[in-house]
Order: structure tokens, then sequence, then C-alpha cells
């Protein structure tokens, strides 16, 4: 490269960048207690962007992997132009960031703008930068080199057969909390919204259209039915607003928590025995497409509408633990409520799916591992911001639940809430409330947890304002209400799936005939067993009348985070047995802490003595007041049945969360055993597919000029 | 310039195909009339329901993040 020529021009750019960047961050630093443009956080985060994957991710791959140019990858070792193809590293950017990018970072950071947005701020720029991007980046590369395994095989080949298993039973208990939490997010942005729901019903026959079309009609083509697609779900929005105010359609859509989540349990089975091309297909496109749309529109309304961020950088929840959106102080709470943003388990999956089988060339990890990643960080923060341009009353209003806003039970639910939020501190008045709710095109707005809500509130806000006013609020908001409800759906039918197979390869331990997934029996039965698993948490999330948001969702943040632990174990492993344990601190450091989150975030879930936090203790506390005799039915329990329903269900949480805190304890037993093991040995000893180098004529195969 | 519009399309095409897991078609013809000369390439239906099966059948694991 022509690098000593432009090495002066370049660091002088890079000089403009970090002063840039250290400009933005003062200025954030000085405005404290007076509202801020949003054009300083989002300046101050790519400059933290740019300047880490100039320097971080080079350092990584320089010293730490010591990538190879020469060396080839899989995607020309087993080019089959068809799972294995090498490919231009733009378009696979393209497919890994769409790949990893889902609901994780629109939610947490959401829920977590309820300590203001600074420290949330913070934690995904510094978590992604040392953690996050890292992991992505290094399971890449890891499985790269080894013929784009996947996580649990790589697992059971560099740490041993017990820890391999550990990870996949690991994975899948991951993968029903997240269906649950997923799903439930879709339930309470739908609960009593007409208008969201019929959307979001509208497009089970619009896929069925569009996947008859690509199968029959004009086969393959994926393009022109997405186009379609995309008419029929702005005309379903339109069509939407006119049942929600139908006398005689809007009933059959204004469905309350039980009904929708029945729905959701019946949808998921059917939707997962039903041929892929029908269904799942084509609205695995349409989501796809929506969701990249919906991302760079946001990007371009916020640069265009530069909006102020109403919420302070700091609330006093960051200094206690009785936040109402989800107890618990910021050590370790806030590290779990943002995963997906910051640091993501999950990723290592995809990381080790089928990106690193269409990887051209080693050097290019960094930027679709790192680069792609970093990307991701991006959305969480502009999720950030869409939380936090909304008037901070009207935040908790909607993101606390029932029974902190309304304990008393009154009949004007706006005037309730309105004067529990103003006594928290932050003031609004119950119009403000009735306002927004007749804005946005819905019945109510209070105690929609679940961030989804909120988020489409900040966005149509945005969207609208950016483009001059064009579009009404309230359909913005159903875009964004189906745009997040449309890839969760898809989320829940394809991880269902996905966590089928999971299912009946652990099953198929046990016995060989449930492995064969061709067998009807074996499927129908596995696919049951994984939608009743993530239809319970969600029923018992929904019944929940302190909110089953705050209970799931720190369950799911733990898991998922030690998942990253896990994988960066992993790495940690992959280096010492490279022979690389100098600078292994490069995947130590955020394994360690991530560690130390989870496991004092777990240890306070199950053993807290605040009953806000621990699960047991609230189990303790209601069983108490069970036994006391003093119970009578009240606003929050409705019967005595309602309070032993919580009472099993936290317990049931505390125990997942021992039984996770033990997978973690063992995995770091036999990484320390692993790392050992391998310093014994004088020369590398990983177990990589033997070097050979470039066919010669790699650049013209990707480009497909190849003779 | 024309020519640089009707390669950033392509280009677009061929990202948004690969999006959901269908790569390219012309690169898969010609990687199997170089390698594999003697075996008939599948047509772009067949091409395209195989890819629909293996992103969606299960063999890959999950394809996309929470």
């Amino acid at each position: 490269m022509s690098g000593t020529s432009t090495s002066a021009s370049s660091k002088i750019a890079w000089l403009f960048v970090a002063i840039l960047g250290a400009f933005a961050f003062g200025y954030i630093a000085l405005n404290r207690g007076e509202s801020i443009n949003a054009m300083w956080v989002l300046t101050a985060s790519v400059c933290v962007y740019f300047i880490g994957y100039r320097f971080y991710s080079l350092y990584i791959a320089e010293k730490v992997l010591k990538v190879d140019a020469t060396r080839m990858t899989p995607a020309f070792r087993h080019n089959d132009g068809l799972d294995y193809v090498p490919t231009n590293k733009v378009i696979l950017f393209g497919h890994h960031f769409a790949a990893i990018a889902g609901a994780g970072p629109l939610v947490g950071p959401v829920l977590a703008a309820q300590m203001g947005y600074l420290p949330s701020m913070l934690w995904i720029l510094i978590g992604v930068v040392v953690a996050g991007a890292v992991q992505d980046y290094m399971v890449l590369f890891v499985s790269t080199r080894r013929d784009g395994r996947s996580l649990g095989e790589l697992v059971k080949e560099e740490m041993g057969t017990i820890p391999g298993i550990i990870a996949l039973i690991a994975c899948f208990m991951i993968m029903i909390i997240i269906l649950a939490v997923l799903a439930m997010v879709v339930v309470k942005a739908l609960t009593h919204s007409p208008w969201g729901t019929f959307t979001v019903a509208f497009t089970i026959p619009l896929a069925f259209i569009m996947g008859i079309y690509l199968r029959f009609i004009r086969p393959g083509k994926i393009l022109e039915a997405s186009v379609f697609g995309i008419a029929g779900l702005i005309f379903g929005i339109i069509l939407g607003g006119q049942v929600a105010v139908s006398p005689t359609w809007a009933p059959y859509f204004d469905l309350d928590g039980v009904a929708l989540t029945w729905a959701l349990v019946i949808y998921g089975f059917v939707a997962s025995v039903l041929p892929v091309w029908l269904l799942l297909a084509p609205r695995d496109y349409l989501s796809t497409f929506l969701k990249i749309g919906a991302i760079v529109g946001l990007a371009i309304g916020i640069v265009v509408m530069m909006p102020m961020m109403q919420m302070p950088a700091v609330t006093k929840y960051a200094f206690d633990s009785h936040g109402p959106v989800w107890a618990g102080t910021l050590f370790p709470f806030l590290f779990i409520t943002i995963a997906c943003g910051a640091v993501s388990g999950f990723h290592a999956l995809i990381s080790s799916g089928t990106t690193p089988k269409m990887l051209a060339n080693e050097t290019q990890a960094r930027m679709i591992g790192y680069g792609g990643m970093l990307m991701e960080s991006f959305v969480a923060m502009m999720a950030l911001i869409s939380a936090s341009i909304i008037d901070p009353g009207v935040y908790f209003a909607m993101n606390a639940p029932m029974g902190a806003l309304n304990p008393t039970g009154l009949a004007d639910i706006a005037a309730a809430a309105s004067t529990t939020v103003s006594n928290w501190g932050f003031v609004i008045t119950p119009d403000i409330l009735t306002q927004i709710a007749a804005d946005v095109g819905e019945k109510s707005i209070i105690s929609r947890a679940g961030g989804a809500p909120t988020l489409a509130v900040g966005m149509a806000q945005i969207i609208h304002s950016a483009l001059g006013g064009l579009g009404s609020m309230s359909f913005w908001y159903h875009f964004a209400i189906l745009f997040e409800a449309l890839f969760i759906l898809t989320a829940v039918d394809a991880g269902t799936r996905a966590a089928r197979f999971m299912l009946q390869d652990l099953l198929g331990l046990i016995n060989p005939n449930l492995k064969k997934t061709n067998s009807l029996f074996a499927n129908l039965l596995a696919t049951a067993l994984v939608v009743a698993s993530w239809g319970y948490f969600l029923y018992v999330g929904v019944v929940d009348p302190l909110g089953g948001i705050n209970t799931l969702w720190p369950l799911f943040g733990i898991t998922n985070q030690m998942l990253a632990a896990i994988a960066l174990m992993l790495c940690t492993v992959v280096l010492f047995k490279m022979k690389q344990h100098s600078v292994a601190w490069v995947s130590i450091v955020p394994a360690l802490w991530l560690v130390i989150c989870t496991m004092s975030a777990g240890w306070l879930k199950a053993f807290s003595s605040d009953p806000a936090i621990s699960f047991f203790a609230k189990a303790n506390q209601l069983k108490d007041l069970l036994a006391s005799g003093n119970f009578k039915p009240n606003a929050v329990f409705k019967s005595q049945e309602a309070v032993e329903r919580v009472i099993f269900n936290n317990q049931l949480d505390g125990i997942l969360i021992l039984g996770f805190m033990v997978v973690v304890v063992v995995m770091i037993g036999f990484t320390i055993q692993a790392c050992l093991k391998a310093l014994k040995s004088d020369h590398s000893t990983a177990v990589e597919i033997p070097y050979a180098p470039m066919p010669a004529n790699a650049e013209a195969i990707i480009s497909g000029t190849a003779h | 310039m024309f020519e640089n519009l009707a390669k950033a399309g392509k280009y677009l095409g061929q990202a948004a195909r690969l999006m959901v897991g269908v790569p390219d078609y012309d690169t898969y013809v010609q990687h199997m009339r170089l390698t594999h000369p003697e075996q008939i390439p599948m047509s772009y239906e067949e091409f395209y329901r195989d890819r629909v099966e293996a992103r969606y059948g299960g063999k890959n694991g999950s394809s996309r993040c929470c």
C-alpha cells in the first residue's frame, strides 16, 4: 500500500478525529444539567468507533492474531458456489450486519435510559471497543482458521467434550429465554392496540402471497417480491388506522396480553412446521430490508432533525437500586441490561456461522467482525438517543409497571400515572400523556413496557420531523412498531426452528431416533417442547402483575453476557495454544469483566435481601405474606393464585440463574486447565487447518472474472 | 458514468440477496463451469430452492441474532 507517502496526511486526519471526539466529550461533560443536542452524542460516538477501529482492531490483527493475507480461507478451500463462496468484503459486511442486528440493541438501551443517557453511552462505547467487537472479530478469525466451524464444535475441539456439551445446553437455554423476552416485547407493544395488531396480522397473508409468487409465479425473484411486500406493508399500516377507528372491526384486533400470548404461541408452532418458502422466507426478506431501511432512515433523521436530549445525563436511579423500569444498582445491572450494542454472546454464534464460510481473506475479518459490531453499537446509540429525546416524564410513564404507576387502582390511569411520575421528580401532566396517545393513534401509552413503544414514539418524532411533517405521527409510530414486531416475529419463528434442531441434537444423545430431522413425530415433539418452553416464560411474564420485562430482561442479559464470557474464554484458550499468551489480555480482560458483572448480577438476583432485586427474596416475601394470613386481593394481586404463581416463577428464575452461574464456574475451570496445558508445550498446539497459499487467481474468483 | 451506476446497482442487488442468504447465481454457475465442467449446474429456480432450504433447514444453526 502507499502507507509511507500518505502517512503524514493520514496522521493529521486521525489527529483531527481524536480532537473532534475529545471536544464532543468535553462538551457533553461541561454541559451536565443542561440539555444538549444529540449531535454531540453522535459525534463523540462516531469518533470513538473510528479510533477504536483504526488503532485497536489493527493492533489485534497484527500483534495478537497475526492475520496472514496469503493464507487460504475456507471459502476458497471448499468453494462450492453455495455455502462456501469467496465474497466481496462490502457485500459480506452487509450479510454479516443483517445477521447480527436485531431487537437486542434497540430494547436494551431504551430500558437502561432510566439511569440517564451518560452511563449507557459510556458502557456502549467502551464495551464495544474492548469487548463486543473484539469477541465478534476473534471468534470469526478462530472459526475461519477451522473451516468455519460453529461455536459448539470449536469449544468441543479446543477445550474438550464436556465443555462442548455444556456450551450447547447453555446456547439452547439462552435461545429459549431470548425467544420468550422478544415475544414479550411484541405482546407489550400490541396489547389493546388494534392498529398495531392488525398491521402485524396483515403481514401473514402478505407473506403467503409473496411466498407463492416466489415459488410458482416468478421463482426466486426476491427483490420484485420484496418491493411488492413493502408496498403492501405501507398499505397495511394505512388500513390499520381505518380498522382501529371502525366500531365493527376494531374489537377483533383489540386483544389483551393473555390472548396475544396464546396467539403468538399457536403462531410460533404453526409457523415453524409450515414449509419455509410459504411464510418464513418471505417474511424474513420483508423484515431484513425493512430493518436496514429503518436503521438508515433513523440515522438520516437524527442528523437532519438534530434533536435535543431531554433525558438528564444522569438520573437519581443511577445511584440507588429502585429504578421503576428495572430494579438494581448501576454496577452490575447496567452492564447486563445493555447486552447487544456493547457486547453480545449471541454474536459468537453468527461469527461462527455463515460468515466465515464466505470470507475471502483473513485480513477482511477485521472489517467484517470488528466493524460489523461497531455498526451494531451505532444502532444501539441511536436507540438510546431516540429514548432520550422524549420527555423523561413520558418515558417513565411508558416504562414503569402499572402496579407502580397506579398502586391504588384509580379509574383515571393518566391522572394516577402523572401524579406518580411527577412525585418521582419528572414533572408531567395527564394532558400530555393523553395527547401523546392521541398523536400516535393509541388509546393509552401508559405502562407500555418492553422498550418497543418508547422507541417507536422517539422514532416517530425523529422521522416525522426530519421529513418536514410528511405523514402523520400515528403512521410513523405504527411503522416503527411494525418494523420491530416484524423482525422479532421472524426471529421467534427462525429461533424456534433453530432451537428445535439444537434440541433434537441434544435429545439424540439419549435416543438416536429423535435426532432424525425428517421424522414428523420427532419434529413435532421437539417443536412442541421448544414452543412450550418459551411460551411458558412468556405467559408467566405477561400475567406477572409486577411487570414481566423487569424479570425476564435481566435473565436474558445475564445469560447473553455469560455466553460472551464463554466465547472470550475460548478465544483465550486459542491464543494460549498459538503461544500468543503474552497478548492474551486482549480477550482475558473483557472475559474477566463479563464474569465479574454476570456473577455479581447473578449473585444479587439469587441472594440479595431486597425483594425488588432477588428472585428468592421476592418469593420468600410473598410466601410470608400468604403464611401470615393477611393477604387480601388488591390492585396488584387480584387473587391468591396470582401470588402463588409469582412465587413459583421467581423460584424457577432463581434456580435458572444458579444453574447458569455453575456453568460459568465450570467453564472457567476448563479454560484454566486448557491454558496451563498449552503453556507447558514449547510449540503451538492450536488445531488449525494447515497453511495453504491463496490461489493465484483469487481476485478474479471473487470478482467473478476468472476464466 | 452509466457503467459505474450499473456496476453499483449490480453490487447492491448482490448485497441485498446475500443479506437474506442467497449468494450470487452467476458466480455459482461460473464456479461449476470452471471446476466441475462434467456436471450440469442447477437452474436458478433449483438454486434458489436449495439456498432457502439451507438457510432455514437448520443445518447451519441459527442465522440471526436477537
